[in-house]
């Protein structure tokens, strides 16, 4: 018995130790990371990677971070999940739409790790979701994309007819058209986000039925390396800034910049304030980043797509401003309406003016 | 000189002997790849072989995974294995699959909300069905027209993934998932639920019809007369036909019952651990079921085992990633590397080593 | 929807150089497969030969170099196969498929630093925007696109008229009779296989510094299956495999042109509107086969292993 009470007592006293130790920061914090992607993707999951660095970068030895690259959506998730859990991780951060359902039955089970799951909408108490307002970014470059073509053709290869792509397309063909009533959007369903050749010939067929500015939310540089061989072709970068085209055919960018929620995140947890949230930030936190504007843009084009962009930042201005009709003609939005979260949220349908039909 | 010579008959000895020495193989190589990619070596071979089986903070939960992984696996070779002893190469089992989950969940959620006994059993009827249709298309053309079968079953994958896509997005999708693409989620529908038969085991009936399918595949190819002619068939084509064996119902049967159990496959798994038909459902099962075979010579037992060991590399690879930091790239050049080893080391089974006399020129011509 | 805005020059083009990798990587594997080997490893091939190619192309800063490097990427690799087949006596079909996951791994692992980076241009005969139809459609492109269009045709030539096409042929027909007549059936199909993953190992290059251009894990996309389907699509013959990739290109690149000109057909169709064409031309081959018109060509001994038991 004295044995037995003897060790109790010195669990106890171990225990006392390493939750104080907690307290002063010397046990680390495990944070573990889900991709879809691989880390070498160049677009969204590297720039996930990119803020898990930060995340590193930020709290040093306070923080261990684990990751897992390439997880097929579905049961390969969870498990995944699961054994990230078990291995101790406190909190986790699932970065796909896919990743929702098994995010919320996981946390179903390991009530004290706290999750957080990027694009979905479903919460628990110790999940929330976040994503980012990247159709803001998308109205800067339909301006510029506007602004800029010499054919009035606009070239945009979407991926999935998900609410993502299709809010995208609309903010860009809205902005496009409000400073060049003759644009025109052709649209290329690519059905992949990651498929170079696939892209690289989407971009060129775009270019040459004769679209001078190419869109696109698929995620590699194919499309930009296509633009770079076709003179006074203009294109973005997405997800990532794609800054190795500065030179050439990319004018500006949308940047995901996950690094200072994901900072602020572990803060929570690491103080105890964490609690369930649903975030959708843009371009007002730097969730959203618009990559340097080229010299490529006129100087005027770009003061005003710099003046949008900060009208954004403060809130002045949102990009689905009234008034806007559906594709068929009925009102959406009357004069100086703005949109609410849950119809943009949830956006399956185009505005007036764009031409064909979504996938269904 | 030495020389190979076929033995007789596949040696037991090194049929039990070879995967041990594979594994050590691989482990070596292996090792050798993750130091130069500036890993611990011992501790990868140990987090991907030994963790999943034996880590107190993963077993618990990791060994149950490890038949819920494998049973896609082995349902899957099983049913290809009986069409490889006939020569019958059905490559596209991960098109079957695919069909075999998108009918078992269409038949789930056209009955949706409906709570009925008889929901599940008709899932797993319409996913039969619908890979054993899909496996159909190749064998009528082959019967009909003798057009190859590897051809057309792998370009129905394709089309198959495109349907996939498409019903994700269109029929299918969830009404109220927001405007997202994927079905409605199984696993919140008790009736078409494929749900742990065992609280806290993770062991769905996909893992019982996995081991039902190697049980009955063994009475059938080594008890039951059709198993004779499929096997005949095979390896004698022209005796199969002498001794009254129909090719082109060997044909019809072989690749029918491999797209039923690929369709079951797609099923099981669409209703319990995916939970949804979503774009990135598929995720190469049908593929890795044709290693599986394979590497299981055939047999069912065989495949059973081959399918475990895959699954516990897969498992172990996840393990080895986020706990030592490996890319996922490295392991799958791994599980490459242990094919290769594990195939090789069949030489040893069915051929042995003897030093040979210096050859005469009449013997070498 | 709006016809008029397909330009035919471009649109042929463009098929041309997407139907390039896929007629490179088919034509290697028609010789592995005419000397009745099975390699289903080409998917695995073309991407080392992907990966490798660039990284030479990048770090030599000559393009034609970087289709060296692929080819001897490619070729490395199959040296795998071959020395597992031949010497092991392995199944062709397991450890073709081991082959592809082992390539996708190992592509993945070696291109890592080569992510994001824009290669050195392959030069074209001619360029420029001002092009007319015949100046891009015949002389508007890379020197490799012209040698893939060549191989072909050599390959026709040496199997047709050559003793050493005689002599590849006889072993896949039957390889104890060629054992017999004092062939190396074994050394002979280790050279084709070697011959078809420098080849495939071309077609990833090509895809990695012409088509793209830029390297990108998993970039061939199943284009090496695609690859396999074409032999049996050609019926085994060297010509047939030109006019099978530019079909499936044509297509493939077809359907982007509808969707962007405004068509109303549903992209799901159009994306498998390549395979199930396939599928027709398979079936229409094999009635014609059926019923006389023409003749199957598959070697007879395609997918067996050889041992020569004296």
């Amino acid at each position: 018995m004295i044995l037995r009470r003897t060790l109790l007592a010195a669990a106890a006293t171990a225990l006392a130790l390493t939750s104080g130790a907690f307290a002063d920061g010397h046990e680390k914090l495990k944070v573990g990371f889900v991709y879809v992607g691989s880390i070498g993707d160049g677009g969204w999951t590297y720039e996930h990677n990119q803020s898990r660095l930060a995340v590193d970068e930020a709290f040093g030895d306070k923080v261990e971070t684990i990751y897992q690259e390439s997880v097929p959506e579905g049961a390969d998730a969870e498990r995944v999940m699961t054994q990230m859990a078990l291995s101790g991780a406190k909190l986790i951060f699932t970065t796909s739409f896919g990743y929702m359902d098994p995010t919320i039955n996981v946390a179903a089970k390991f009530p004290d790790v706290k999750f957080e799951h990027a694009t979905g909408y479903k919460t628990a108490d110790n999940v929330s979701t976040y994503s980012a307002r990247f159709y803001e970014g998308r109205a800067v470059q339909g301006h510029i994309a506007g602004k800029m073509t010499k054919t009035n053709k606009i070239g945009y290869i979407a991926s999935f007819p998900i609410p993502e792509v299709i809010r995208g397309i609309n903010s860009a063909y809205l902005h496009a058209k409000r400073v060049n009533p003759d644009v025109e959007f052709n649209i290329i369903w690519a059905f992949t986000w990651e498929d170079p050749a696939k892209e690289a010939d989407a971009a060129k067929t775009l270019i040459e039925q004769g679209a001078d500015v190419i869109l696109q939310h698929t995620d590699t540089t194919a499309p930009l390396t296509v633009a770079a061989e076709n003179e006074g072709v203009i294109g973005f970068g997405q997800a990532s800034d794609m800054a190795q085209f500065k030179d050439g055919p990319r004018v500006s960018s949308i940047i995901d910049n996950w690094a200072p929620y994901y900072i602020d995140r572990v803060k929570a947890v690491m103080d105890g304030t964490w609690e369930t949230v649903q975030t959708w930030d843009g371009i007002d936190t730097g969730m959203v980043e618009i990559g340097e504007i080229t010299d490529r843009v006129p100087a005027d084009i770009k003061a005003e797509a710099e003046a949008m962009i900060e009208a954004m930042r403060t809130g002045a201005y949102h990009p689905f401003t009234g008034p806007i009709n559906k594709q068929d003609g009925t009102p959406w939005l009357a004069d100086g309406e703005v949109a609410d979260d849950g119809t943009l949220a949830g956006m399956s349908f185009y505005i007036e003016g764009l031409t064909g039909d979504i996938p269904q | 000189m030495y020389k190979l010579e076929k033995r007789p008959n596949p040696s037991n000895l090194w049929a039990y002997l070879t995967p041990f020495l594979a594994l050590i193989a691989t482990m070596i190589a292996g090792g050798i790849m993750f130091w130069m990619l500036g890993k611990p070596p011992v501790d990868a071979i140990r987090t991907i072989f030994w963790d999943p089986l034996f880590n107190e903070q993963f077993a618990a939960y990791s060994r149950p995974q490890l038949l819920v992984k494998a049973a896609p696996l082995i349902l899957i070779a099983i049913g290809l294995s009986i069409g490889f002893k006939a020569g019958v190469w059905n490559i596209g089992a991960e098109g079957q699959y695919v069909i075999g989950a998108l009918c078992g969940a269409a038949v789930a959620l056209a009955a949706y909300p409906l709570e009925a006994w008889w929901i599940f059993p008709a899932m797993v009827t319409a996913g039969a069905v619908g890979g054993f249709i899909w496996a159909m298309i190749p064998a009528i053309l082959k019967i009909k027209l003798g057009t190859n079968e590897i051809l057309v079953s792998l370009m129905l994958v394709y089309v198959a993934l495109e349907l996939l896509s498409s019903m994700s997005v269109g029929v299918l999708r969830n009404p109220d998932g927001n405007g997202f693409p994927g079905s409605r989620n199984l696993q919140q529908y008790a009736s078409a639920h494929n749900a742990e038969i065992w609280q806290g085991s993770s062991v769905h009936w996909g893992v019982v019809a996995a081991f039902s399918a190697v049980v009955l595949a063994y009475v059938l190819m080594s008890k039951h007369r059709l198993g004779f002619q499929i096997k005949l068939a095979g390896a004698a084509p022209k005796a199969a036909r002498f001794a009254g064996v129909n090719p082109h119902v060997i044909t019809a049967v072989c690749l029918g019952i491999s797209g039923a159990l690929a369709g079951m496959a797609g099923m099981f798994e669409v209703a319990g651990p995916a939970g949804q038909v979503s774009i990135d459902f598929a995720s190469g099962y049908g593929f890795t079921a044709i290693i599986v075979a394979f590497l299981g010579r055939l047999n069912p037992w065989g495949i059973l085992a081959a399918g475990l060991l895959m699954s516990l590399t897969y498992i172990g690879g996840e393990l080895a990633q986020f706990i030592i930091g490996l890319p996922a790239s490295a392991i799958s050049a791994f599980q490459g590397m242990l094919l290769f080893f594990l195939l090789a080391g069949e030489l040893l089974v069915n051929y042995r080593i003897r030093r040979a006399a210096p050859r005469t020129v009449k013997e070498a011509v | 929807m709006d016809w008029s805005a397909i330009n035919p020059a471009f649109y042929v083009a463009s098929v041309m150089v997407a139907a390039t990798p896929l007629l490179l990587a088919a034509i290697g594997e028609l010789v592995v497969e005419k000397t009745g080997v099975l390699n289903l490893g080409v998917e695995g091939m073309m991407i080392i030969g992907a990966v490798c190619g660039f990284i030479t192309a990048v770090e030599t800063g000559s393009p034609s170099l970087g289709f060296v490097g692929g080819a001897l990427g490619g070729a490395a690799l199959s040296v795998v196969f071959a020395v597992l087949t031949q010497f092991f006596l392995t199944s062709q079909v397991p450890t073709g498929l081991a082959l592809t996951l082992f390539g996708l791994g190992a592509s993945a692992m070696v291109g890592q630093s080569y992510v994001g980076i824009v290669p050195p241009k392959m030069p074209q005969l001619m360029s420029g925007a001002d092009l007319n139809a015949f100046e891009r459609i015949v002389l508007g492109h890379d020197a490799m696109l012209y040698i893939g269009l060549a191989i072909p045709v050599a390959v026709w030539a040496v199997l047709r008229f050559s003793r050493l096409g005689l002599i590849l042929r006889a072993v896949g027909e039957d390889h104890n009779a060629a054992h017999a007549l004092g062939y190396k059936v074994m050394w002979i199909r280790f050279g084709a296989i070697v011959f078809g993953g420098a080849c495939a190992g071309l077609g990833g290059a090509y895809l990695s510094l012409v088509r793209v251009p830029q390297w990108t894990e998993g970039m061939t996309t199943g284009a090496g299956w695609i690859a396999l389907a074409l032999v049996v699509f050609a019926s085994w013959r060297p010509l047939l495999i030109i006019l099978g990739a530019y079909i499936f290109g044509g297509i493939a690149i077809l359907q982007l042109n509808l969707q962007a000109a405004g068509s109303t057909i549903p992209v799901e169709y159009l994306s498998m509107s390549p395979y199930v064409i396939t599928i027709f031309v398979l079936v229409l081959l094999s009635a014609l086969h059926k019923y006389g018109i023409s003749r199957a060509q598959a070697p007879a001994m395609l997918g067996r292993s050889f041992h020569a038991s004296n």
